[in-house]
């Protein structure tokens, strides 16, 4: 799969079809693959595929310096092909005029990330060019979907809240979590505004948890569950957890799941008049 | 207890102008009472309540909140209210999922010409929220600091 890969990269560099692909490489052995942006068909031999290809490579999508390039082409497992969706429908990227290589995945880290237990997108649905062929996913996978979040809500309110503050107690505003997510891609992040300040970016408890409430409710109903937040948190918070209560909501209260489907219109920036409203006075 | 001993809650009403606004100042030209447990912010619209005052007003020691605007299809803006809904459904499961009590957060329509629905939604929240007690969990959070 991996000579497929190379060759395919090679001639759409030859071609001219693009002037860089965006991949992953290895920059030493033991190490999880990095992303490398290949200019020249014969640097293709940097480009590894193997199941320590974690990043989620369509956040370059938004940066200058990568889009200075010239056109893109750019490789993509099914969990990040939804975040593609997701950019285009909030007309972030124009689809056109990027090549996407979708990659035949069968899940990535050792063992597997949570992710890909439940994982329904082995295979990448609207890429131009699939390499690869992966396993058939289990009908039932996507059934364990949210089985975190529902196992941990079984828990008392005054537990979660004690989890919470106990996790969030760590976080050292790093903003990590925001750096590699392809959806936080405004110019200025609203912690990043100080006048007015609208909400407490101080490295305390108060201020790590009104940040995570604001990057986890920013991602409402857009966040495709790539869980990268997770992996790049230096201080090994379950961001996911998060991520997957505002993704159940969603699926349950809109029967949405960003980035699935192409037909469906975005929850949030629009609005149904048949909007369910019992909670509400 | 005598009466200064009573706990008396603070509720944070973000209101909008169009609707709520005006339905609680007819309450008040109406000499309509409710209890002075309400301190009322007024902003544009619904849609423009972002869920981080929220959270800054539980940091800031309330101990419920209310968000009110116009009723479905009379928003001053059109849609904000349906926008506003819509990010409320998302909002409180974001709430339960961090353990926060959302019998603390009150969301309701109340139009111009309702001072007596804003008189008896601030009689009910000051009166569950006097029942449930002071709020500390998110207090104590920010006295930790
Ligand atoms: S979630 Fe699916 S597509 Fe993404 S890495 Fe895991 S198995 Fe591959
Ligand atoms: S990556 Fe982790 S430590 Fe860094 S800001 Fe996000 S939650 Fe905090
Ligand atoms: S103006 Fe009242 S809700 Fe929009």
């Amino acid at each position: 799969m991996l000579d497929e890969l190379r060759q395919t990269c090679r001639r759409l560099l030859q071609d001219g079809a693009v002037q860089a692909v965006i991949g992953y490489g290895r920059a030493s052995p033991d190490d999880p693959a990095v992303p490398v942006f290949i200019s020249k068909p014969e640097d293709v031999d940097q480009l590894v595929w193997d199941d320590r290809c974690f990043a989620n490579l369509t956040k370059y999508l938004s940066r200058k310096e990568v889009l200075s390039l010239g056109k893109l082409a750019i490789c993509v497992k099914g969990c990040d092909e939804r975040a593609l969706l997701v950019l285009e429908k909030e007309s972030q990227i124009d689809r056109s005029q990027i090549t996407v290589i979708g990659l035949a995945c069968d899940g990535v880290g050792q063992p597997r990330l949570a992710k890909c237990e439940s994982c329904d997108v082995h295979m990448p649905r609207r890429a131009d060019i699939v390499v690869g062929k992966a396993t058939v996913p289990d009908a039932d996978a996507g059934a364990k979907r949210y089985a975190e979040i529902e196992e941990f809500l079984k828990r008392t309110p005054q537990d979660r809240m004690a989890y919470w503050k106990k996790e969030l107690s760590r976080c050292v505003k790093c903003y990590a979590c925001r750096q590699v997510c392809p959806m936080c891609y405004c110019r200025q992040c609203i912690v990043d505004k100080n006048r007015p300040v609208s909400i407490s970016t101080s490295a305390t408890l108060k201020g790590n948890l009104a940040w995570q409430i604001t990057r986890a409710f920013h991602l409402a109903g857009r966040c495709v569950g790539c869980d990268e937040c997770t992996r790049a948190c230096p201080a090994g918070i379950d961001l996911r957890l998060l991520n997957l209560s505002l993704a159940k909501a969603a699926e349950e209260n809109f029967g949405y799941r960003p980035g699935m489907d192409p037909d469906a219109e975005p929850i949030i920036g629009a609005y149904s008049q048949q909007d369910h409203e019992e909670f509400i006075r | 207890m005598n009466e200064a001993n009573v706990f008396q809650p603070k509720i944070i009403a973000y209101v909008c102008n169009w609707c709520t606004y005006l339905g609680a100042d007819l309450a008040g030209t109406n000499r309509l009472e409710y209890p002075a447990n309400v301190r009322i912010i007024r902003l544009p619209c619904t849609g423009r309540i972002d869920f981080n005052l929220i959270v800054k007003a539980f940091e800031r020691g309330a101990d419920a909140v209310l968000v009110s605007g116009c009723h479905p299809g009379d928003c001053h803006y059109t849609a904000g209210n349906y926008h506003a809904r819509r990010r409320w459904i998302l909002f409180r499961q974001l709430l339960e999922t961090l353990g926060i009590d959302a019998n603390r957060v009150h969301f309701s329509w109340i139009s111009a010409a309702e001072g007596k629905k804003w008189q008896q939604v601030i009689t009910e929240i000051t009166e569950k929220t006097k029942a449930l007690g002071p709020y500390t969990a998110y207090r104590e959070i920010c006295q930790e600091c």
